[in-house]
C-alpha cells in the first residue's frame, strides 16, 4: 500500500498533484458550507413562509406580540446585565490582580476556570437548587450567579490571553516613575489595553444568558431561550422565526468580537511598526 | 491576598459548595445516613442504559466530528486568504455555541419529515425518513449534536494545524518522503495529541449536553443529563430519591477523567507546537 501510493507520487508530476489537492480542498469546503447553511435556509424560508406557502414577514412582526415573549426578552435581558456586571466587578479584578500582585495564584485561577467544564450545568443547578438559602432563589436574578460561574473559561482564557500579551511589569514600571499609582496605572494604562478582550468577554456572555437553556429550564419565569421551548407547541412557523433571530442575534454579537479582535490586530501591527 | 478573597469565597460558595453537596447526597439515604444504594443503582436497569446511552452518543457524537473537523480544518488551513480564514473562525465560533432549542427547531425545519432540505432529497430520490433516518432517536441526536461539533473541532485543532512547519514538510520532501509518508510518519505523530486534546473536548461536550436532547425529544430519550432533568423535574420513585445526585456523581467522575486527560494532551501538544 505505502509503496504504490509513494511511486504514485512520483508518477504524477507536482503540478498536478498540486491541482488535484487544490481541487479537492475546495470540494471539500463547499460540501462543508452547503452542510452548514442547508438547514440555516431551511429555517429562514420556514419561518418566513405563511400557511399558504407564500412569502411573508408575518411570524416575524407577530412574535413581539406573543403572550409571554417581550417578559421572556426583557428578563433574559436584564439577566445579562446582571451577569455582565457581577463578570465585571468580580472575575475582571481577580484576574487583572493576580498578574499584577500574585502570579503565584495563576494556577489556580487556570484550574478553577477548567471546573465549570467537569461540572455539567445540568448538575450545578441540581446542586445550586439544594444548596442556595430561599431568600436567595426568590431574587429573581439568582441565574446570574450561575451564570458568571459558567462563563469562567472564556473570561478566565481571554483575558488571561489579553493580559499576556501585554508587557505589564513595563508599563507598570513606567507608571510608577512617572508618578502614578497603582490604581491609576490599572484605570489609565491596563484597562485601556484590555478594551477589545474586554469587549468579547461581554459579547460572549451576554450570547451565553440569551442562549442557555438547561439552567433556566428549571425556574419559573420562563428566560427567552424557554419561552421559545414552550411556545413550539402553539405555532411553529413563529417559532422557528424567534430561533433565528436568536441566532442572527449571536451572530451580531460575534461580529462585535470580530471587530474587537481585528482592532488589537491592528493594534499590535501598529505597535511592530513603531 | 484579600484582594482574591471575594473571588475564591464566590467560586466557593456559587460552585464547590453545590457540587459537594450533591456527593453527600449521593451517598446518604433519606433519612441522612450512609449509604451505597444510590450508587449501586446506576448498575442496572434504566440508569444504567443512560449511562451505556450517553457514553455511546458522545463517542460517535466526538469521533464522528472529530474527523470531518479535523478534514475541513484542514482544507481550510491551506487556504491562504485572511479573509476567508476569519469568516469561517468566526462562524465556527457561533456554530459552536449554537445548541439548544434553537438547533432544534431549525433542525426539525430543515430535516423534519416535511423539512425542506428533507424534500431536496426526496427530490434527489432518496428521502432519509423512508431509510431508517429519525431525528427523535439516538442516531438523530448523533446528527444534530454534529453540527455544532464539527464547528468545534475546526475551531479547536486549527491552531495545531497552523503550528505545522513547512520545513518539516520540505525536510520530508527532501529526504525523499511522498505525501502518504509525510503524514505518517511526521504530520499526525506532532498532531495527534492536540487531535486526542480536540476529540476529549468534543466528547465532554456532546456528554453534558442537555438542551438540544431535551428539546428534541421532550425528555424520551435515556441519556445520563436528561434522567437528572426529570428528577429534577420530580419525576422520583419512591426509594430512589437521591438517584439523581448519583446519576450526577457519575457523570462528574467521567468528566473529570476526560478533563484531566485532555490537560494532558493539551500539554503535550504544545512540546512540539510552540514556539
Amino acid at each position: 500500500m505505502v509503496t504504490v501510493l509513494d511511486t504514485g507520487g512520483v508518477a504524477v508530476s507536482a503540478s498536478q498533484r498540486r491541482w488535484r489537492a487544490r481541487i479537492s480542498r475546495g470540494l471539500i469546503l463547499w460540501i462543508f458550507g452547503f452542510y452548514v447553511l442547508a438547514p440555516l435556509y431551511a429555517g429562514a424560508r420556514f419561518a418566513l413562509q405563511n400557511d399558504n406557502g407564500n412569502f411573508s414577514f408575518h411570524s416575524v412582526a407577530v412574535i413581539p406580540a406573543q403572550a409571554g415573549f417581550s417578559d421572556a426578552f426583557w428578563y433574559s435581558t436584564r439577566l445579562a446585565l446582571v451577569t455582565v456586571i457581577g463578570v465585571l466587578v468580580l472575575v475582571v479584578p481577580t484576574i487583572i490582580y493576580a498578574h499584577l500582585r500574585a502570579p503565584g495564584v495563576r494556577p489556580a485561577l487556570e484550574v478553577i476556570s477548567l471546573l465549570p467544564i467537569v461540572f455539567p450545568p445540568i448538575v450545578l443547578i441540581l446542586g445550586f437548587m439544594h444548596t442556595a438559602p430561599t431568600w436567595l432563589l426568590i431574587w429573581p436574578y439568582h441565574l446570574a450567579i450561575l451564570y458568571v460561574v459558567i462563563s469562567l473559561p472564556f473570561v478566565y482564557r481571554s483575558l488571561d490571553a489579553g493580559l499576556l500579551a501585554l508587557d505589564l511589569s513595563t508599563l507598570v514600571e513606567a507608571g510608577r516613575s512617572l508618578g502614578a499609582r497603582v490604581t491609576t496605572i490599572v484605570w489609565r494604562v491596563i484597562l485601556p489595553n484590555l478594551t477589545s478582550a474586554l469587549v468579547s468577554s461581554v459579547a460572549l456572555v451576554v450570547a451565553l444568558v440569551y442562549s442557555e437553556y438547561t439552567m433556566a429550564s428549571f425556574q419559573v419565569t420562563p428566560t427567552l431561550p424557554v419561552w421559545i421551548a414552550q411556545f413550539s407547541m402553539s405555532d411553529g412557523h413563529i417559532t422557528t422565526a424567534a430561533a433565528m433571530l436568536s441566532l442572527v442575534g449571536a451572530w451580531v454579537l460575534l461580529a462585535v468580537v470580530l471587530v474587537a479582535d481585528l482592532g488589537r490586530l491592528q493594534w499590535r501591527q501598529r505597535r511592530a511598526r513603531a | 491576598m484579600v484582594a482574591l478573597a471575594p473571588f475564591f469565597v464566590y467560586v466557593g460558595l456559587a460552585l464547590l459548595l453545590p457540587i459537594g453537596a450533591i456527593v453527600v447526597l449521593a451517598l446518604q439515604t433519606r433519612s441522612g445516613h450512609f449509604t451505597w444504594h444510590n450508587m449501586s443503582l446506576l448498575t442496572s436497569g434504566v440508569y444504567r442504559a443512560g449511562f451505556v446511552n450517553s457514553l455511546e452518543v458522545s463517542l460517535e457524537a466526538s469521533i464522528i466530528p472529530g474527523v470531518i473537523g479535523l478534514v475541513v480544518a484542514y482544507a481550510l488551513a491551506s487556504v491562504r486568504h485572511p479573509v476567508v480564514q476569519r469568516v469561517v473562525a468566526s462562524a465556527s465560533a457561533v456554530l459552536a455555541n449554537f445548541g439548544g432549542v434553537n438547533l432544534a427547531f431549525i433542525f426539525i425545519a430543515a430535516y423534519g419529515t416535511t423539512g425542506l432540505t428533507t424534500q431536496w432529497l426526496s427530490d434527489l430520490g432518496f428521502n432519509p425518513w423512508n431509510h431508517g433516518f429519525s431525528l427523535f432517536n439516538f442516531a438523530g441526536i448523533v446528527f444534530i449534536y454534529c453540527y455544532f461539533q464539527i464547528p468545534l473541532m475546526v475551531l479547536v485543532v486549527t491552531p495545531a494545524l497552523a503550528g505545522l512547519k513547512s520545513q518539516w514538510r520540505e525536510a520530508a520532501e527532501g529526504l525523499g518522503a511522498g505525501a502518504f509518508t509525510y503524514w505518517r510518519r511526521v504530520g499526525l505523530p506532532v498532531l495527534a495529541p492536540a487531535i486526542l486534546g480536540a476529540v476529549l473536548l468534543l466528547f465532554g461536550s456532546a456528554f453534558s449536553a442537555y438542551a438540544t436532547a431535551e428539546a428534541l425529544t421532550s425528555g424520551s430519550v435515556a441519556l445520563a443529563p436528561i434522567l437528572i432533568g426529570n428528577f429534577l423535574n420530580g419525576n422520583v420513585v419512591a426509594g430512589q430519591e437521591h438517584v439523581g445526585y448519583a446519576i450526577s456523581v457519575g457523570m462528574m467522575i467521567i468528566l473529570l477523567v476526560t478533563t484531566v486527560f485532555y490537560v494532558l494532551a493539551q500539554r503535550r501538544s504544545q512540546k512540539w507546537l510552540r514556539s
